[in-house]
């Protein structure tokens, strides 16, 4: 008998505020351990939190973006546990009424197939700091340079039923807060990360024991995380055994898990409201100026892409989920070559960046250059094999692709004249095949071109245009068939 | 010199009758000969006290002096000071210095007023006696043997015994009145919001509220005057206009109404204390004012509220003294667990670790909604009890206290009794109204306190109905015997 996999996320993501959440410290990344703690993220005693306007906007803005209620009332609570890296011995978060209520995403799945995955809803909560177990001889150091830094927490209902589902929708999300600029999206440092709940049942029974995996930073790992979670799950079930509910953490070097700690070692955190801080108050017009700020969305984008530039939903649909990527796009696709420029940016640029780690923002072939490269491809200058050639060149030394090609004397030879001299020569050169050829069924004839194309095209030093090649071998050949 | 009020030196200071440093040096000589046996000091500053009174000397000759301009005062020392220790007497913080000013702080110094010291309290202003402190109970100075109440015990005494003319406290659920009441000073607790928190050691911090223990009404006009702002720090700093408290001082209560609530006369009242009271309140009625009387229902369920809600909110504001950044820490802790243990059994005394249990237990899973929503459900009925009374009313009154001053030691082994001290302070606390305790007679030979009680932001009422008993009074001029 088949088993049904359910799976909610919960997703942190850092907001890309200038200052912390309550305190006026920078929240940059990568700073010297402790350099960006105040008094206030230290917890001196007598210090307080003053709420930072700009996490509101942004959560609010998160909110209007996956179609959410917005709490016009919220409020902060204190979550207690004690832990080296929280200063306070307290979260300050929200539980009662938190500043984004119920709304939904749309994902759009492989062959065509959309899935709407609910929000319960998303709260805004203070990050904590690190602890660093390594280089302290067997002691933890602590570095409060992450303490405060406002996050929102995304709660999702448990709408996804696999793998595929839950990185389609923690993709959306990542695409949702970096078009809206709220979040710097760098996963690698911890800008989203995610927890994945995940339980397993025979259709048509309850909900089983549901594991959360915790702290997951990259899609790839969350997807190995869920596979493996789902596979454990299903032989401790098919054993006899049960599930603990419990956290548990996945290694995404040694592609294992373990468990963390079961429900009964959890903490009881004594949630009440933080008597430190008011309720914060939205009043309509503040929404709504929000509102109008909101920049386009992925979703939209995408729509736009396919109605302006004639791209495939699919592809459309990868652009527009980073908004760099879709400015790098259009600024390269100005040249009325838009489909040739999605495919570069999808293919051999990704392709380069991902082999040297880097961002579509440290690309180092501009949009100009792209361009300029694929209006020679389109004129017929060079070949798309040649075009790689440039690319390469473009990438390692710059320049702009007619430099590069002029330099390199890359033209492809588009003069009919010398092209049938040279078919005319190589046909002459090849007695056997040209009979072999002409003893052949029609159908097979189109592949046996291939006998000829590559002497013509060492004649030609690949310089040839295919095309052109193409056409004077098959009138060649068909002459001399009649 | 150290019987002049602040209002005196003021404007002995102004006319040269003499210098800040002379009067700074004055109480520095005082404290030295008599704190050993008053202990209302945790810390002395003679130093920093004479260069502050060396500048405050040069700003009143350069003619930009403000109103305190020189006058030495005390701070509680819950009020963070930048370089100088900050212990809320408690271990844990034996060793802490505030890179930071309190708000409090920073506006009276800006105001030119020149610290002596920082002075006692109960540990992390938890107690009403003053004897969780761990630095030693202040004396009270009308009775040795007794204790000078708290949580502000230090700056009651300090001011009662003439070791300070002025001093600021904290007032949780009656840390200003009851050590104001039980020493014979006028103490006010502002209304909550009125003065910044910002560098005030957090207690409850729904309740916390800086204010005055003074020598008259009028003193502690001028106080609040330069101790209150608008602080962007706070956010529950309120943002109501900084009235001029002392604007009304001399005008007529002629047709106020003060109410007098039934529920504050009951058992439990001593009855020397009560006939004290009730003389004060016919002599609001000589000077022209209505007494009405009036009902606070909710008043017995106070204490038990605020005895769930203060030490829940406490057991959250004390678990940042973890040993790990600043304060205690247990020597050579061989595990976080044994780190955060120790350090925090070691750090904190038997009062502090009770209202933290009592509080974590209050808002532990299952019996969150049986006692802390409860309290909280209590606390509005409460605030509603004054809103309805103010409806008809413009003050409150009854006594602060429900006895005077009582012996070192004698409530120490009864949690419930020594609670049972702020039972008429605590309700105010709760609906965050502005009060002020002041001395209205005697009860066996000590100090009774007359609590007037005020609508939201109304201080100057308040101040002005505490004055215009001192005009016509003179027990606020009465000074304990043997300490001249």
């Amino acid at each position: 008998m088949s088993w049904e996999t359910v799976i909610g996320l919960e997703v942190h993501v850092q907001l890309a505020t200038q200052s912390k959440i309550f305190s006026g410290s920078s929240t940059a990344f990568g700073a010297e351990p402790n350099t960006q703690a105040s008094a206030v993220d230290l917890a001196l005693p007598g210090t307080l939190p003053v709420p930072n306007a700009k996490a509101f906007e942004y959560a609010v803005m998160f909110g209007l973006a996956v179609n959410a209620e917005i709490g016009t009332t919220s409020h902060f609570e204190r979550k207690n546990y004690f832990y080296p890296d929280l200063p306070k011995g307290y979260q300050t978060t929200q539980l009662e009424q938190p500043i984004v209520g119920a709304g939904y995403v749309d994902l759009n799945l492989s062959e065509g197939r959309t899935k709407r995955v609910r929000i319960h809803h998303a709260h805004l909560e203070e990050d904590a700091g690190k602890s660093l177990h390594e280089d302290f001889h067997g002691m933890s150091g602590i570095d409060l340079n992450r303490a405060g830094t406002p996050l929102i927490e995304i709660v999702s209902e448990p709408d996804m039923s696999n793998a595929e589902e839950a990185v389609a929708f923690a993709k959306q999300l990542h695409a949702i807060v970096t078009s809206l600029g709220i979040c710097d999206g760098e996963m690698a440092q911890g800008s989203m990360r995610f927890d994945v709940n995940i339980s397993v049942r025979r259709p048509g029974e309850p909900l089983g024991t549901r594991t959360e995996t915790k702290n997951l930073n990259s899609f790839r790992f969350m997807e190995e995380a869920i596979k493996l979670e789902v596979e454990r799950q299903i032989d401790v079930l098919e054993d006899g055994g049960k599930i603990n509910q419990e956290t548990r953490l996945y290694n995404g070097d040694t592609k294992k898990a373990r468990a963390m700690r079961s429900k009964e070692e959890a903490n009881d955190y004594r949630y009440f409201p933080c008597p430190d801080l008011l309720p914060v108050i939205l009043d309509e017009g503040y929404v709504e100026r929000v509102r109008q700020n909101i920049p386009e969305l992925p979703d939209q984008r995408a729509a736009r892409f396919v109605s302006d530039y004639q791209l495939s939903d699919y592809d459309a649909g990868i652009l527009a989920a980073d908004r760099q990527l879709s400015a790098y796009f259009e600024a390269a696709a100005n040249n009325g070559q838009a489909k040739l420029c999605a495919n570069w940016i999808m293919g051999d640029i990704s392709a380069s960046l991902n082999t040297s780690d880097m961002s579509i923002n440290t690309c180092p072939v501009t949009p100009e250059q792209l361009a300029g490269l694929v209006a020679r491809i389109a004129d017929d200058t060079i070949s798309n094999k040649q075009a790689k050639k440039v690319f390469e060149l473009m990438w390692s030394d710059g320049g702009s692709a007619d430099e590069i090609i002029e330099k390199h004397g890359m033209k492809q030879v588009s003069d009919t004249g010398a092209l049938e001299q040279i078919v005319d020569e190589v046909l002459a050169s090849k007695p056997q095949e040209v009979a072999n050829y002409l003893a052949a069924e029609e159908s097979k004839r189109k592949k046996m071109m291939g006998a000829f194309m590559g002497p013509i095209m060492q004649a030609t030093k690949g310089q040839a245009n295919p095309g052109m090649v193409n056409k004077i071998l098959a009138q060649k050949l068909n002459a001399l068939a009649k | 010199m150290h019987q002049l009020t602040v209002a005196q030196i003021a404007q002995g200071l102004r006319e040269k009758h003499f210098s800040s440093v002379e009067i700074t040096q004055h109480y520095l000589d005082r404290i030295a000969a008599k704190d050993d046996s008053i202990r209302a000091y945790i810390t002395v500053c003679p130093e920093r006290a004479l260069a502050q009174a060396a500048a405050a000397d040069a700003r009143l000759a350069a003619g930009n002096a403000g109103a305190l301009t020189g006058v030495p005062i005390a701070h509680k020392d819950i009020f963070c000071t930048k370089g100088v220790k900050t212990t809320c007497a408690s271990k844990m913080l034996d060793n802490f210095i505030a890179p930071y000013d309190a708000t409090v702080v920073e506006n009276l110094d800006r105001a030119g007023t020149v610290m002596l010291g920082k002075t006692n309290m109960d540990e992390f202003a938890m107690g009403s006696s003053n004897e969780t402190s761990f630095y030693g109970t202040p004396r009270n100075p009308w009775d040795q043997e007794r204790v000078a109440g708290g949580s502000s015990g230090g700056s009651a005494a300090a001011v009662a015994a003439q070791l300070a003319p002025i001093a600021s406290g904290t007032d949780t659920g009656g840390s200003i009145r009851q050590p104001a009441s039980l020493c014979g000073l006028s103490g006010i607790k502002p209304t909550y919001g009125r003065v910044s928190r910002w560098g005030m050691i957090a207690f409850a911090s729904s309740l916390d509220q800086g204010g005055v223990i003074a020598r008259n009404a009028e003193d502690a006009a001028l106080m609040l005057q330069d101790m209150a702002s608008h602080d962007a720090k706070d956010s529950t700093n309120s943002g109501q206009p900084i009235d001029d408290f002392g604007a009304t001082l001399n005008d007529s209560l002629q047709g106020k109404r003060i109410g007098i609530p039934k529920q504050y006369f009951g058992a439990g009242l001593d009855t020397e204390t009560g006939n004290a009271v009730q003389a004060a309140l016919e002599q609001y009625r000589a000077m022209g004012a209505e007494l009405i009387e009036i009902d606070l229902p909710h008043t017995e369920l106070a204490v038990p509220a605020y005895y769930v809600i203060a030490p829940a909110e406490a057991s959250a504001n004390l678990s940042r003294f973890d040993g790990v950044r600043y304060g205690h820490r247990c020597d050579n802790p061989t595990d976080l667990m044994d780190l955060y243990m120790r350090s925090r059994a070691e750090g904190f005394g038997d009062e502090v670790k009770r209202r933290i249990m009592v509080g974590a237990y209050a808002l532990s899973a299952g019996y969150y909604d049986a006692y802390f929503r409860k309290a909280q459900q209590v606390r509005r009925l409460i605030s509603q009890d004054f809103q309805q009374a103010f409806a008809d009313v413009d003050f409150i009154a009854g006594p602060t206290c429900p006895q005077p001053a009582f012996k070192l030691g004698e409530k120490t082994s009864d949690p419930v009794a020594m609670y049972l001290e702020d039972i008429y302070t605590i309700p105010v606390s709760l609906a965050g109204l502005p009060a002020m305790s002041i001395p209205c007679g005697t009860s066996h030979g000590l100090p009774v306190g007359l609590q007037l009680i005020g609508r939201h932001f109304d201080e100057t009422g308040v101040l002005q109905l505490a004055h215009q008993y001192q005009r016509a009074t003179d027990w606020h001029t009465r000074t304990p015997a043997g300490l001249e």
